[in-house]
């Protein structure tokens, strides 16, 4: 079902857009549509793919690592560090090169990450809707150094279009860093297992012979890369990590092993809705995709936490 | 009593200092133009401060909580997804645009609704546990916030244009046309709030024992709510939203004054809010030359606070 539905929504994003472009015009391999077709449409349809797939499994890995169904790249302020990586990479180095930019923004969001672990084994009561509330918090912090610095190196602007989240700049040659999430994701879904266990606690994973901290360090690490790749390339998109992996876990149950090709198909679709929504609802103009995103997911975020306390723990 | 009035004093002459630095401070060239423009900021932020304090204040006193605050649930994000609707519908050549009372009152109204619905669902019974509670309002906050954004996507882009310029105010951008309205509101909403002062002393003993007390608690809920979301929409459309701004001077006031009477927790909070405003100001724009603005610093420090808050909360609950 999940595949179908990816499958159709990709044939339509392919379709949609400020040219208009038939499949039959994609037999003649000369034409300017098919030009476009591989330039543009190709490379953001994969763009989502990736950025979809990627976000929803960092979120899953975070949840399961700290067993707690809303802590996710959002909620834990890893976006946000990764964004002041990004920032600082660029006070630091006036002409900042890709590579720069990708080392900063990946060591802050993995320190980010693992910063906001250790408050958390700090603190004893860890209330289900607690901990989020700090990681929210937490991030919001983080965004307004990240603000207050771009102010003062005037770079507001420049560290704005890293806030949108947006597929409109995707073209070949401007995405391929996204491919650095595929051998993440594999790992992940090999690691899965593990992943359950490291969350159960430290000592019960080590009574089952498991090296906590190294399966801990790994699955933050997952959790960055993809982060920083997502955040470089296309921008923040909130609450995916968030929304997609609550969602599949109501209908599957939490066994990763299963339920991690379905928590990427359904970041996938979700992601694809978003985006072609907001390809349609302005056309010919767009709307940026973090914006769709953050109205859907937040309300959706509502609703589970209105739905009830129990299903929570 | 002696040692809170002793305190109001002291605060009061802090913040005269304040605004006099701010006023005077290397004023150049024309004295007669700057300093006018400098007291009409002064004037908005004065406004502002005492709307805030006075309608987070009681806010949490209906609701029983001292963390949560109208803006960081969004109420202040509603005015803004309110006044996008009218431009949204109408379009910025109608009536309801171009008249500033009509405008005003009609985002006044469904700023109230706003107001009452929310309570009904969140704090009718004691539903929710404080800490559920508060994501919730903060969600709301960001899917408000959201939406602003997306309505304003939705807008021609020339419409928009106007939109921001006509209705969103920030510290750098204050709305200063709007400053005597807002001080005729604010002064009535004063009036009318001073009778409800003494009532709200009783309400903090919880909703029975006030009924019991001989007051009527529901209809005192109605017109703070009310009178809440008239002080919010008043200071969102001086200088736009400030989220942790609210939750940072009410606290200070409780913790400054060990009193549980409204009249010195609200007049506290307010003088807290003119020092901070006013001498925030002055060191952003002349001591420190940041080109950040106000808000940022407020947001860090409010960020700050609100863990701060909820560590002592979370040990007191655990």
């Amino acid at each position: 079902m999940l595949i179908l539905t990816a499958i159709i929504l990709s044939l339509v994003s392919l379709f949609i857009g400020a040219i208009d472009i038939k499949p039959t015009d994609l037999l003649d391999w000369e034409s300017q549509q098919t030009q476009i077709f591989l330039i543009s449409r190709v490379p953001r349809l994969m763009a989502i793919i990736l950025a979809g797939a990627g976000m929803s499994i960092a979120g899953l890995i975070m949840q399961s690592l700290s067993r707690n169904k809303f802590v996710s790249p959002t909620t834990a302020g890893t976006l946000d560090a990764a964004k002041l990586g990004i920032l600082i990479s660029i006070l630091l180095f006036s002409q900042a090169a890709y590579m720069e930019k990708i080392l900063f923004s990946f060591i802050f969001a993995f320190g980010g990450t693992i910063l906001f672990m250790q408050i958390l084994d700090r603190i004893k009561f860890k209330d289900a809707v607690f901990v989020p509330l700090i990681g929210i918090m937490y991030g919001n912090i983080l965004s307004s150094i990240t603000t207050f610095f771009a102010y003062e190196g005037d770079l507001i602007q420049n560290i704005n279009t890293w806030l949108m989240g947006s597929f409109t700049l995707v073209i070949s040659g401007r995405y391929e860093l996204l491919y650095v999430s595929v051998p993440a994701i594999l790992l992940a879904y090999l690691y899965a297992n593990k992943f359950t266990v490291a969350g159960m606690g430290e000592d019960f994973a080590k009574n089952l012979g498991l090296s906590y901290k190294a399966v801990l360090n790994l699955g933050l690490i997952l959790v960055a890369v993809i982060s920083t790749t997502v955040v470089l390339t296309v921008g923040v998109i909130p609450y995916l990590g968030l929304i997609v992996p609550n969602i599949v876990s109501l209908y599957m149950g939490d066994n990763l092993r299963k339920t991690i090709p379905h928590t990427i198909m359904l970041g996938i679709v979700f992601l694809l809705i978003c985006d072609i929504i907001g390809r349609v609802v302005v056309y010919p103009f767009e709307i940026p995709v973090n914006v769709t995103v953050a109205v859907i997911g937040s309300l959706l975020f509502l609703i589970m936490l209105f739905r009830g306390r129990a299903y929570a723990k | 009593m002696r040692n809170n009035i002793l305190k109001l004093i002291i605060l009061a002459v802090i913040a005269i200092i304040c605004i006099l630095l701010y006023g005077f401070y290397d004023i150049k060239g024309g004295f007669s133009y700057a300093f006018p423009r400098r007291m009409m900021r002064v004037g908005a932020m004065v406004v502002t401060g005492f709307a805030i304090s006075y309608s987070t204040v009681v806010f949490q006193t209906i609701t029983h909580n001292r963390i949560l605050t109208p803006s960081i649930m969004g109420i202040d994000s509603m005015y803004q997804v309110v006044q996008t609707l009218i431009f949204f519908f109408a379009g910025s050549a109608s009536i309801w645009v171009a008249n500033q009372y009509l405008n005003y009152f009609t985002a006044l109204i469904a700023m109230v609704v706003f107001a009452i619905l929310l309570y009904r669902t969140l704090f009718r019974a004691d539903k929710y546990p404080i800490f559920l509670l508060l994501l919730i309002g903060m969600i709301i906050g960001t899917f408000l916030g959201s939406l602003v954004s997306f309505l304003q996507v939705l807008i021609d882009p020339v419409e928009y244009l106007s939109l921001q310029n006509l209705l969103f105010a920030s510290f750098t951008r204050i709305k200063v046309e709007l400053l005597y309205i807002s001080c005729a509101i604010l002064f009535i909403a004063f009036i009318v709030g001073y009778k409800l002062l003494h009532q709200l002393d009783v309400a903090i003993l919880g909703r029975e024992n006030a009924i019991n007390l001989g007051v009527n608690y529901d209809r005192l809920v109605m017109n703070v709510l009310v009178l809440s979301a008239v002080l919010i929409s008043t200071s969102t459309a001086l200088v736009g939203p400030i989220t942790f701004f609210g939750l940072i001077v009410a606290n200070l006031s409780y913790h400054l004054f060990t009193t549980y009477k409204h009249s010195v927790l609200i007049l506290g909070a307010g003088l807290i809010s003119v020092i901070a405003l006013v001498g925030g100001q002055f060191l952003v724009e002349h001591v420190f030359e940041f080109n950040t603005t106000l808000s940022v610093i407020i947001n860090f420090i409010g960020g700050v606070y609100f863990i701060y808050l909820l560590l002592k909360e979370s040990r007191a609950a655990g």
